[in-house]
């Protein structure tokens, strides 16, 4: 079959923008996955694909923006939530989803995470963490774990990687999920969950990158690590961010923390009401 | 499309920041993001308060960095946004300054310039970021950039700001200095349906036909907004006419940077505010801008008394510059005075348009603004 057909004919077609295909995303990178459950989790919820809006900073994840079929963005460097908060609080009625990488929002955008989930501010972030910088060549990223091989750690890490479900968590976001690339349905069901809530969330999503992290660090072929992925996540709902922390031999997954708390919209809205009613109130004496 | 926004009504007496919050509400500004910063913070504080008044939202960030891009956002969300601040502010929102100029979004930068480099003099006045609002950002583009000289033009140029624009599709600079913004004047605001005020053009094609980065004969793009059904994708990265990344197309960049560029240069007559103030048979004349344009007037007001023909060129828009007028005046003048609070900024520009013609820096740092005496004496100097 010719490419067109293909797509055309694929059940996804009407959520991608087929004239940007090919994507860049190398063989057996795990962006592909993400973007499929993102995709699926759009369909089983019916949305109105018009009131979406997907955000992206800069590395490879940071195309996603480009592929999907909806009202997107890519930003500068880091900055994909800064410009997500001006989007959602200025159109309230958008659904705005942010997909990006780990460096993108943890190193250079890290200030603008941590802001927005303090505010609660209603976006839903997504990382791949593939605990690199892809885009540039394999440098070291703030998840790079402990004594990995990246080409600026040349003799291995020696810095203290984040555990971001941690962070987000202790920031304040109002529902925190982790899922490797292997647990497709689970992470399509957290990413639905997270639409469906008023509030800041998070989801970790950790992905292969079999060109450059994971060749760099002997952890074979992408589907070896997909086997990997197997044999070390484990999957606990509730267990404590703190202690979720990422090792060679664990990784856990599942939901940390699923919360209500009035959105930073919502107490706007609040607000906005209360002083326009005292200034009719003023008006009218 | 307009709304009643609640706009001050009649004459009131304010300090150059509040003027400069009130013309961006009548402007139907309903977006501020911003990050306190003195001399500026007075506007962020008059937004904070009378944005929830209009159903409006004031959001002040974690810095000068997430403030411009959630400025963006704003604006791509269909709103009218600003964000307000000062020389450090205005340095780190530098990058994202040019993600506006490559997506096309309007909005509104305030810097109300106070002495730097660096942390500098936060209370001082200055024009020291002239050149950094011409060039601050990487890569090559236009801007348009305005200089009031009054409260009440910074009431009045906040407001022709955001339709410059709205019309332009570009962030547009307001370059106000710290004695503009903390001094008080009387402000004469006229009745909401006196003042004209630009939106962005919509797209006038179904959403399957929408070309989001193809421009008018005006070289400016019908702009769609989120949300209206248009699904469209906007990047920093270089793209075609339908927002695709064109990254290693040469074709795509000279395309894309020059209509950028040339939406500017190709309408600066447009775009253009100046005061030609006796200049008819002038010998000698000030060019000046902002606050030192006030003494400039005085200064020419004194030597003509004397009998010196002086004349003002007053730039209201200093970027895009009015090369070809300045050149002109230059042909017919015997020097040029240029007083800039910098170590000469725009004079560079004024030396490239005068060719010939002698053109007479005077800078000064620091506290105050040039007093009508250091430039009459300069004036006298120079036509001896
Ligand atoms: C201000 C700025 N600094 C540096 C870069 C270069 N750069 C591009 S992508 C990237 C890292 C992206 O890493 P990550 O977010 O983990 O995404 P990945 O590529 O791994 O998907 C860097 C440093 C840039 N584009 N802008
Ligand atoms: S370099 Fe890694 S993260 Fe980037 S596309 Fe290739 S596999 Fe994916």
């Amino acid at each position: 079959m010719k490419k067109s057909n293909i797509l055309q004919n694929h059940p996804f077609a009407k959520y991608l923008r087929q004239d940007r295909m090919p994507h860049i995303w190398c063989a057996g990178c795990g962006n592909g996955i993400l973007i499929n459950s993102f995709i699926n989790a759009l369909d089983e919820l019916s949305i109105d694909l018009d009131k979406v809006v997907v955000v992206s900073g800069i590395g490879c994840i940071g195309r996603a923006a480009g592929y999907i079929n909806v009202d997107s963005f890519h930003t500068t460097h880091g900055r994909a939530i800064a410009f997500a908060t001006g989007v959602k609080l200025a159109n309230p009625e958008l659904k705005v989803v942010v997909i990006s990488g780990d460096g993108d929002l943890f190193a250079i955008g890290g200030n603008h995470f941590i802001h927005a989930a303090r505010r609660n501010v209603d976006i839903k972030v997504i990382c791949a963490n593939n605990f690199t910088y892809g885009m540039t060549g394999g440098q070291y990223s703030p998840t790079t774990p402990l004594e990995s091989w990246t080409t600026t750690t040349p003799y291995g890490s020696i810095e203290h990687p984040f555990n971001l479900v941690h962070l987000a968590a202790a920031s304040g976001a109002i529902y925190v999920a982790r899922w490797t690339t292997l647990q497709v349905r689970r992470l399509k069901n957290s990413i639905k969950k997270s639409l469906q809530k008023e509030g800041f969330s998070f989801i970790e999503v950790i992905s292969p990158c079999p060109t450059i992290y994971d060749r760099y660090n002997k952890l074979g072929t992408a589907t070896d690590v997909m086997r990997l992925f197997k044999q070390i996540s484990q999957v606990q709902h509730g267990y404590d961010p703190s202690k979720a922390v990422i090792t060679k031999n664990q990784i856990m997954v599942g939901e940390f923390m699923d919360i209500e708390k009035p959105s930073y919209g919502r107490l706007l809205r609040e607000m906005t009401i209360r002083v326009q009613e005292k200034l009719k109130g003023e008006e009218s004496k | 499309m307009q709304k009643n926004r609640a706009v001050l009504q009649g004459t009131h007496f304010l300090s150059g920041d509040l003027a400069c919050a009130e013309g961006a509400l009548a402007a139907g500004c309903e977006f501020f993001g911003g990050y306190p910063i003195t001399p500026a913070t007075e506007i962020a504080e008059r937004m904070a308060k009378r944005l929830p008044e209009i159903g409006g939202v004031y959001l002040q960030m974690e810095d000068e960095i997430a403030s411009i891009a959630a400025v963006i956002g704003a604006s791509f969300a269909g709103k009218k946004a600003m964000t307000a601040t000062s020389g450090p502010g205005f340095s780190l929102m530098q990058e994202n300054i040019g993600l506006a100029v490559m997506t096309e979004a309007p909005l509104v930068i305030v810097n109300i310039m106070r002495g730097g480099p660096s942390t500098g003099q936060p209370t001082m006045p200055s024009q020291q970021d002239v050149m950094q609002a011409r060039w601050g950002s990487h890569g090559d583009y236009e801007i348009i950039a305005l200089a009031p000289s009054s409260v009440q033009e910074m009431f009045d140029l906040t407001i022709e700001s955001f339709n410059l624009a709205e019309t332009y599709r570009v962030p547009v600079m307001l370059l106000a200095d710290a004695t503009i913004g903390h001094m008080w004047e009387r402000v004469k605001i006229p009745p909401q349906e006196e003042i004209p005020l630009s939106w962005r053009k919509k797209p006038e094609v179904a959403p399957a036909k929408y070309k989001p980065f193809k421009p008018d004969e005006n070289l400016v793009p019908p702009m769609a907004c989120f949300g209206e059904g248009y699904r469209f994708h906007a990047t920093g990265l270089t793209h075609n006419e339908e927002g695709a990344p064109a990254t290693v197309s040469s074709e795509a960049q000279d395309r894309l940077v020059r209509r950028l560029c040339n939406k500017i240069r190709r309408n600066t007559k447009e775009i253009m505010k100046i005061e030609e103030i006796m200049l008819d048979d002038a010998e000698i004349v000030v060019l000046a801008y902002g606050i030192t344009s006030r003494a400039a007037l005085s200064a020419v007001r004194m030597v003509r008394k004397e009998g010196i023909k002086a004349g003002l060129l007053r730039l209201v828009t200093i970027w895009p510059f009015p090369t070809e007028l300045v050149t002109q005046i230059a042909k017919k003048s015997r020097a040029i005075v240029v007083p800039e609070m910098n170590c000469g900024q725009l004079v560079r520009e004024v030396e490239r348009a005068a060719k010939t013609t002698p053109v007479l820096l005077l800078s000064k740092l620091g506290e105050e603004p040039h007093r009508p005496s250091e430039i009459s004496s300069a004036l006298r100097k120079a036509i001896k």
